[in-house]
């Protein structure tokens, strides 16, 4: 089985990253994107039988730094 | 005073931060990052700047979790001292040990050069060498020094004066120009610029041999 993880910066937090591609995106004369916030995507390729609960404990311990990250688990 | 100086792969202020020690005549043992125990005795940890690991993931996050930084982290909650510099920083905060995160830079690129610091307070070993509200200068080198933390921690951090010095011209973003925290009982403290690159004439300042000048005379063997 697998499991993707997105982690986000949260939202209020600035993302400078997402800020310059948003600007880049204008320059490119693509109008109306007001906001882009950059994150990542972490796959797992797991052991059958691994549950949601232990992939919520690795996004807490280190996938995800929640001071000033936020995190979706999807099982796949 | 018997210093430690941690090693991870990707270390590169490591040495530095070992002759700075040094030069104030600390002890100093080099400690790899495989070790899972800090030598006997030990009375502070310096935590380098560098890439540990290469920064995959997040700055520090992997170094967090290193054996050393176990008894690093044991060390700090019986009350030892520990410093961390720049990616020594980022990884306190990502063991716990120090509040909040160091984001990437505001203006997104990496500054070299030496800035402002104020000393915010003297109320610590690291400190105390300083006199409050004078201008150091100590230089920076990074690329995720922009300093986060929500509205309640920073409340928590100015009411303690845990706020160790904030740039004179913030550089790269930083919540209310803060360069570097002290932890609850001011023994840990994080920063971003380099004191250890501001301990020789060679170095063009010598700004930051107070800092460890006044660790060695403080800090009594515990």
């Amino acid at each position: 089985m697998k499991a993707r993880v997105y982690v986000m910066l949260k939202n209020g937090v600035l993302d400078p990253q997402g800020e310059a591609v948003r600007h880049a995106l204008g320059s490119l004369g693509f109008d109306g994107v007001e906001g882009v916030r950059q994150g990542k995507v972490i796959e797992l390729d797991l052991a059958a039988g691994t549950t949601e609960a232990t992939v919520t404990e690795m996004c807490e311990k280190l996938l995800a730094n929640t001071v000033i990250e936020s995190y979706r688990v999807e099982l796949v | 005073m018997k210093a430690a100086v941690v090693v991870f792969p990707g270390s590169n202020c490591d040495r530095d931060l070992a002759v700075a020690f040094e030069r104030a005549g600390a002890d100093v043992t080099m400690v790899w990052h495989k070790e899972t125990a800090l030598p006997e005795g030990v009375d502070i940890v310096g935590v380098p700047g560098g890439f540990s690991y290469g920064d995959y993931l997040r700055c520090g996050a992997i170094a967090a979790n290193s054996p050393i930084c176990r008894a690093v982290v044991k060390h700090a909650e019986a009350g030892g001292y520990a410093l961390g510099v720049c990616n020594g920083f980022q990884i306190l905060t990502e063991t716990g040990l120090l509040p909040g995160a160091l984001r990437r830079n505001a203006g997104l690129k990496y500054i070299c050069r030496t800035v402002g610091l104020k000393v915010a307070t003297t109320d610590s070993a690291f400190t105390a060498g300083y006199v409050k509200g004078d201008e150091i200068m100590i230089p920076i080198a990074h690329h995720d020094g922009n300093y986060y933390a929500d509205d309640e921690v920073l409340a928590r951090l100015t009411g303690e004066d845990r706020v160790a010095f904030t740039y004179s011209d913030n550089p790269n973003g930083s919540i209310a120009d803060i360069a570097g925290v002290l932890s609850a009982n001011r023994r840990v403290l994080g920063m971003m610029p380099h004191p250890e690159r501001a301990a020789d004439q060679g170095h063009g300042g010598t700004d930051g041999t107070a800092m460890f000048s006044a660790l060695v005379g403080q800090v009594v063997t515990a």
